[in-house]
């Protein structure tokens, strides 16, 4: 179990303007700016949720995920992870957790993924045999053969994120903070992590706190997300109920096959798209079964298909509410 | 999960196998890094010079070719760059990932840099082998009590060193860049350690000074080991200055660690 009551982290961060005169003026005068990256958050994971931590850049979901791993100091509040506090980083606890950041690898830079493998294997004390059996699980589905004798540093981004993966799964965590684990990967590897995490999570009862810029992999993976925006939580719940209250509409998509008149499509909705034939309508939940029944009736359009709205454009709609009207 | 000793104890033999291979990734920067420490070969050209006609301050020639052979190879036995690597790591980021695995840093950097001594040992052997050809052999020691403290002695250097350079590189949580602090230790270890000349060429008062200082058990103690004939209690009172400051050097590192880590901004990611 996950939990953070009231969780403030502050930065004091040196701020100068650009140019020579300002450089040597920071020789004897500096200016400090105190930066409140996480601003009193609250919340609570249980064993086993899959929860997504989303925000705008620079709004402290890195922070947040920094501290829950004990890697940074809180500045004040309480976190508990599986039960330990996470900065004292306990033995007990660093054996349970884990932290993958797609901008930061774990892996020895000069020396080829085998060694850090090995290294983990010795530090987190995991038996030769469970060892050995959790990296062929790994290197099957990740496709790791052909990349662990390669020095890290001749990794793609692609190829060392899945190599970084499997580092950090090796010692069996029942915790996963994972920071951009799918950046720079291709669409197809993308979709098997995501698999991977899923059944990771079912497998082992694990919880799993993922950020990610693909919307993709939070709606696939995440039936719960916590939303925070400069430091603060603005949301935290179920995932749908999260997009029916922000943007109650439909996304309608369907060809026409036969020309119609661009204002009787007008007439069922804002029109968001149009490519030739294909258009893309928002329509109220409400006149769906009306708007469809027309549609298939009437204007003979074919390949209909009805979605919530994109994850990015609720979460754009939110972060912009948040802010407050433009000065 | 085992306590944190047996830990570290299973692990050492990979912490130590993943360092050898850390230090050869790089072979040719490897030589390179380790030929620099030439400073003893200058300072051998000029005493000697100083010293060809008739002894300086009881030193004949020989005397300092056996000093500064003996120099060469404790130095290159103890020295090490952890200072550098720990406050790159600070500013970086880097060490996030360390601060992850349930292992002591200061035992993951020591096993890391324990690790190149057998390499170092290459350039050191063949000093070690020159020196007992050349003139200054009859300027070494020949007793057994001092040869078998040898080792130990040199040990006690290494973990001083590394103690000492781990704390320097720990203030990189305070001040992020730490080239300004590790040169000015090489300059007061330079002086205080024997590196550039022989404590008993300095000064009096600085002499005196260096006493009380960990540098001398850094590096004279194992060269008056090799090149002086001690009395047992001389040899006594060095290896206990060297013990002590061990002791003292790994509790600084300890303790200016667990300060400064409370600082760490894990930049990045």
């Amino acid at each position: 179990m996950i939990r953070a009551n009231e969780l403030t982290k502050h930065f004091k961060v040196h701020r100068r303007p650009p140019g020579f005169a300002s450089a040597l003026k920071s020789l004897v005068h500096r200016k400090y700016e105190m930066v409140k990256a996480v601003d009193g958050v609250t919340f609570t994971i249980e064993r086993g949720e899959r929860v997504g931590f989303l925000g705008p850049n620079g709004a402290g979901k890195t922070t947040t995920l920094k501290v829950l791993s004990g890697l940074l100091h809180p500045t004040s509040g309480e976190v508990l992870v599986a039960g330990h506090v996470p900065f004292r980083r306990e033995a007990a606890l660093l054996g349970k957790i884990t932290l993958v950041m797609g901008q930061k690898s774990q892996l020895i830079w000069d020396l080829p993924p085998a060694e850090t493998y090995a290294l983990n294997r010795a530090v987190f004390d995991v038996p030769q045999q469970e060892f050995a059996k959790t990296l062929a699980e790994l290197t099957e589905l990740l496709e790791l053969a052909p990349l662990l004798d390669k020095p890290t540093r001749q990794l793609s981004l692609g190829e060392r994120m899945k190599c970084e993966l499997a580092a950090a799964l090796l010692h069996r965590p029942t915790t996963l903070f994972l920071d951009e684990p799918t950046i720079g990967l291709d669409v197809a590897m993308q979709v098997a992590i995501r698999d991977f995490v899923r059944s990771y999570n079912q497998r082992h009862e694990a919880t799993v706190l993922l950020t990610s810029h693909y919307m993709d992999d939070v709606v696939a993976l995440c039936p719960r997300i916590i939303v925070i925006d400069q430091g603060k939580l603005i949301h935290d719940g179920d995932l749908r109920q999260l997009i029916k209250t922000m943007d109650p509409d439909k996304r309608v998509s369907f060809t026409l096959v036969n020309g119609v008149d661009p204002n009787e499509i007008g007439k069922l909705g804002i029109v968001l798209s149009r490519d030739g034939q294909r258009f893309t309508v928002k329509i109220s939940e409400r006149d769906i079964p009306d708007a469809v029944s027309h549609l298939l009736g009437t204007l003979k359009a074919a390949d209909l298909a009805i979605e919530d709205p994109p994850l990015e454009d609720v979460l754009r709609v939110m972060f912009g509410k948040h802010k407050g009207p433009a000065a | 999960m085992r306590s944190a000793p047996s830990r570290a104890l299973r692990a050492l033999p990979t912490l130590l196998r993943i360092g050898v291979a850390e230090t050869v990734a790089y072979r040719a920067e490897f030589l390179v890094w380790m030929l620099t420490s030439t400073m003893p070969l200058i300072m051998l050209g000029l005493w000697t010079s100083v010293a060809r006609e008739a002894p300086f301050q009881g030193y004949q020639a020989k005397d300092y070719v056996a000093y500064y052979l003996a120099n060469m190879i404790v130095r290159n036995m103890t020295g090490n760059w952890v200072a550098w690597q720990i406050s790159e790591e600070i500013r970086t980021g880097v060490l996030s990932m360390r601060l992850l695995r349930p292992i002591h840093p200061f035992l993951a950097y020591a096993s890391s840099h324990a690790a190149a001594l057998p390499f170092r040992s290459l350039i050191a052997l063949p000093i070690a082998v020159i020196l007992l050809l050349s003139s200054g052999a009859s300027s070494l020691t020949t007793d057994p009590l001092q040869l078998a403290l040898l080792l130990p002695s040199l040990a006690l250097a290494w973990l001083i060193t590394f103690g000492i350079l781990f704390a320097i590189g720990c203030c990189g949580f305070w001040i992020t860049q730490t080239f300004g602090v590790v040169n000015f230790y090489y300059g007061v270890y330079s002086l205080f350690s024997g590196y550039l000349l022989p404590l008993d060429h300095l000064p009096y008062w600085i002499a005196r000074i260096a006493e009380y200082t960990p540098f001398p058990s850094m590096l004279y103690a194992p060269i008056a080991l090799m090149t002086k004939h001690l009395t047992t209690d001389q040899v006594t009172s060095l290896l206990l200055h060297q013990g002590l400051w061990a002791v003292g050097a790994v509790a600084i590192a300890v303790v200016v660690w667990r300060a400064g880590v409370r600082r760490f901004e894990a930049v990045g990611g």
